[in-house]
């Protein structure tokens, strides 16, 4: 009996470990290359679908992801962390970067629009953004990500359309910042929040659980999604290839499928 | 240069084979928090004391960890003594499974305390009908504060009261005390070094929380944004703020841990001995 | 009169002892694990037996057709445990004082100090009033225990092991001294030991347990010579 309960012990401290290393194995007959890129949480799905396709046209290259808010990647890299490819959720992140001389070949690949998501079959009471006041617990990202960024000024406008009523009443609902988008969409889906705000293609990516709210289109504001190269890439030549991917039809197809928009402006929409 | 006599270490290789492993961790474990001290000026350190989010931290995690300590130390102190004695196979698992919220990740334990006391939850979602709502919460705050600490100070407890001979309980029944009086003049006497550093320790870590109450919580300024929160947030947009929070982190574990031990060092010297303690070796004894 | 007749399981010794003590300290001896100390702690009523029937001279401690069962406190026996388990982060004075600090005694400050300090004086401990417990040698140890045991006037006294933890050239010096002092005592007393010379001098009665029953009684004199196990003659033999 004891040396079951050992075993059982020592199997269960195993068991993360000898998962862990078996994203990294490389190929079997490749060449052993990792591709490190470092992607906003809302490019988790599309991203992992755009890495089948590289690694059909890339045999024996191993893609190594890192979502997370984009303002913490960028940390990150300032920090000096490993990675050929950054594509973030904003411009801001990015230009900070760019200030340091960490990265280059920028260009905007993605657009993606923010939306007010409810729990799905919460009772409906939340139709418009200006029904944002029924939700009794508001959940925004913080304002250092780059969705918390948008959120502030779709409330700044929300706030001038609608009146200081409107805004008292949101800003005492907002019961915390969460620190990338997908803790926003988790905190919805499970019904711990009433209303958040997170991109249309998490929407997308989640399925059931939660629904869309479009914001007004004079109120919203478009997420432009850009991706650099990072100078220290120890692969620039794939780094470069994965960013013509992205920007090819078939990546642009793939992140149309996860619910982003195009990356080239379409003249009705105006970036602020 | 050739050192005194009463110096000299007998045996080289004995000495240096204890001392080398003890030095690498000692400094691995002490130079980052030299760095992170020594890493800014003192000038930089006010101005990022000056972030707003500082004040508000400060006073949640102290609230918030005193009252989780009270509740621990409350609600452990029982249960520590109740697993310090013969116990039946209830109060044996029970034991294994108190230590649980050690080994799970941070972050889990959120997720856990989401799923017993979250608007859908198991026991949350009764408390949402009679409208108590906790996740997002100061009272969250504490929860998952007392989630994650109260096992280090259990086991303190259930250390501490086995050590304390059995017949010194039974002489002072027969004495004419009842089990309370018994339990207040002998058991938490003599046990009282063991609880204190236990609270200590359980003190420490409910501070550090991070993954399960920014998790079960949120992150509020005010309200549930505890300094480890506000580092984490400062760190992405203000460096330097980031770096005056963790050192005012360090300094209040620090001072809370020196004045606990120094507690505990009081009332080692009145215990009389019933636990061995350092004062009791000879001094300068080679080893 | 201490009277008593208990009957229980303690883990796979089977217990059922019939036994009084009038005048003059009953030793009980027997080999290891056959039950001594238990027998203390269920008179005591650290342990409850499961039938039985404990009494001294009127009152009745335990009963369990009627269902009296008075607690460890409420029973005012004095103890003496094997290492004297004195209190080790009370003094010598606190120690003895204890038991005369608990309500059912109702004694005031005055009296308390005096009680104690006529008791330290008997056993000749008084000088070690303030003195921490971890720095008594053995013989004083097992005074301060005794003094302890006696100051709440007990109506009986049950030793563990007296002199087990002492040195040889200790052990007769205290023996001596508690000999004395127990034949001087108008107290019931239990005295539990494995050592024949304690019997020889502390002891009228012996008892003799052997696997949780009595399978011997008498004076030192009669068992020794008529010993009617094993156990008996060898320990008659050494004393």
């Amino acid at each position: 009996m004891s040396r079951f309960r050992t075993a059982l012990c020592i199997a269960s401290l195993l068991g993360p470990v000898g998962a862990a290393p078996a994203q990294s194995q490389p190929a079997a007959g490749g060449e052993g290359r990792e591709l490190i890129v470092f992607a906003a949480a809302s490019l988790r799905e599309a991203f992992e679908k755009m890495s089948a396709t590289f690694k059909r046209e890339h045999p024996g290259v191993q893609v190594t992801f890192n979502f997370a808010g984009s303002q913490e990647l960028r940390v990150q890299i300032e920090s000096g962390a490993a990675v050929d490819v950054f594509a973030s959720a904003d411009r801001r992140n990015l230009n900070a970067l760019k200030a340091g001389r960490l990265v280059e070949a920028e260009r905007i690949f993605a657009r993606n629009e923010p939306v007010l998501a409810v729990p799905s079959g919460g009772g409906g009471a939340i139709n418009s953004l200006e029904d944002l006041p029924k939700a009794k617990r508001i959940v925004v990202a913080a304002p250092e990500v780059p969705i918390g960024g948008y959120t502030a000024k779709i409330l700044e406008r929300a706030y001038r359309q609608y009146g200081d009523q409107f805004r008292k009443q949101v800003e005492g609902r907002i019961a915390s910042h969460e620190l990338n988008v997908r803790q926003v969409l988790a905190k919805v889906r499970l019904g711990e929040a009433d209303a958040g705000f997170v991109y249309r293609s998490d929407v997308a990516s989640v399925g059931t659980g939660v629904r869309a709210i479009r914001i007004p289109e004079e109120l919203n504001v478009t997420a432009e999604y850009p991706v650099a190269r990072v100078r220290a890439a120890k692969h620039s030549k794939l780094a470069a290839a994965w960013i013509d991917l992205m920007t090819s039809p078939e990546g642009q197809l793939i992140l149309g499928q996860s619910g982003f928009l195009s990356g080239r402006p379409s003249a009705a929409r105006q970036t602020p | 240069m050739k050192l005194p006599f009463a110096n000299r270490p007998r045996n080289l290789g004995w000495y240096i084979g204890t001392r080398l492993p003890a030095a690498l961790l000692l400094a691995f474990i002490l130079i980052p928090i030299a760095a992170l001290i020594f890493g800014i000026s003192v000038s930089g350190f006010f101005a990022g004391l000056r972030h707003p989010l500082v004040g508000p931290a400060l006073q949640l995690s102290l609230s918030t960890t005193l009252t989780s300590l009270t509740i621990i130390v409350l609600l452990g102190t029982p249960l520590g003594w109740l697993l310090s004695r013969p116990k039946g196979r209830f109060l044996h698992w029970a034991e294994l499974a108190i230590q649980l919220p050690v080994v799970l990740p941070p972050a889990v334990a959120g997720v856990a305390l989401l799923f017993a006391f979250g608007r859908r939850g198991l026991i949350g979602a009764w408390l949402d009908r009679i409208g108590i709502q906790i996740p997002f919460s100061t009272a969250a705050v504490v929860m998952a504060e007392v989630f994650v600490a109260a096992p280090f100070y259990i086991q303190g407890a259930v250390a501490a009261f086995e050590r304390i001979d059995r017949n010194l309980i039974r002489v002072a029944r027969t004495l004419g005390a009842s089990p309370v009086r018994v339990f207040f003049r002998i058991s938490l006497p003599l046990s009282a070094p063991g609880l204190v550093s236990g609270a200590a320790l359980s003190w420490a870590r409910a501070l550090g929380e991070f993954g399960a109450t920014l998790m079960f919580a949120g992150n509020l300024t005010g309200r549930t944004q505890t300094l480890p929160l506000a580092i984490y947030t400062a760190m992405e947009s203000d460096l330097r703020a980031a770096q005056s929070l963790s050192i005012v982190l360090v300094s209040v574990a620090f001072a809370l841990l020196w004045a606990v031990r120094g507690g505990a060092a009081q009332l080692l010297a009145r215990d009389g001995g019933a636990m061995r303690d350092r004062a009791e070796l000879p001094p300068a004894e080679r080893a | 009169m201490f009277r008593f007749q208990v009957e229980t399981t303690v883990g796979d010794l089977e217990l059922g002892v019939e036994l009084s003590v009038s005048e003059g300290p009953l030793i009980l001896a027997g080999p290891n694990g056959s039950g001594k100390t238990s027998l203390l702690l269920l008179l005591l009523g650290l342990m409850r037996p499961e039938r039985g029937h404990i009494a001294i001279g009127e009152q009745v401690l335990f009963d369990s057709s009627s269902g009296i069962d008075l607690s460890p406190e409420e029973r005012s026996l004095g103890y003496v445990p094997q290492e004297y388990a004195l209190f080790p982060h009370l003094n010598v004075f606190e120690n003895v004082a204890f038991g005369l600090r608990s309500p059912a005694t109702r004694l005031g400050r005055t009296e308390r100090v005096r009680r104690v300090e006529s008791l330290l004086g008997e056993m000749e401990i008084g000088p070690l009033a303030r003195r921490l417990p971890r720095l008594l040698s053995g013989g004083e140890k097992q005074r301060v225990a005794l003094a302890r045991a006696l100051a709440p006037r007990p109506r009986a006294l049950l030793l563990d092991e007296p002199l087990a933890a002492l040195d040889v050239g200790a052990r007769r010096q205290v023996r001596a001294f508690l000999a004395t002092y127990l034949a001087g005592l108008q107290l019931p007393a239990i005295v539990v030991t494995h050592d024949a010379a304690d019997a020889v001098a502390l002891g009228r009665q012996v008892a003799i347990l052997e696997r949780g029953q009595v399978v011997q009684r008498g004076t030192y004199a009669q068992i020794q010579a008529q010993p009617r196990t094993p156990f008996v003659a060898e320990f008659v033999s050494a004393g």
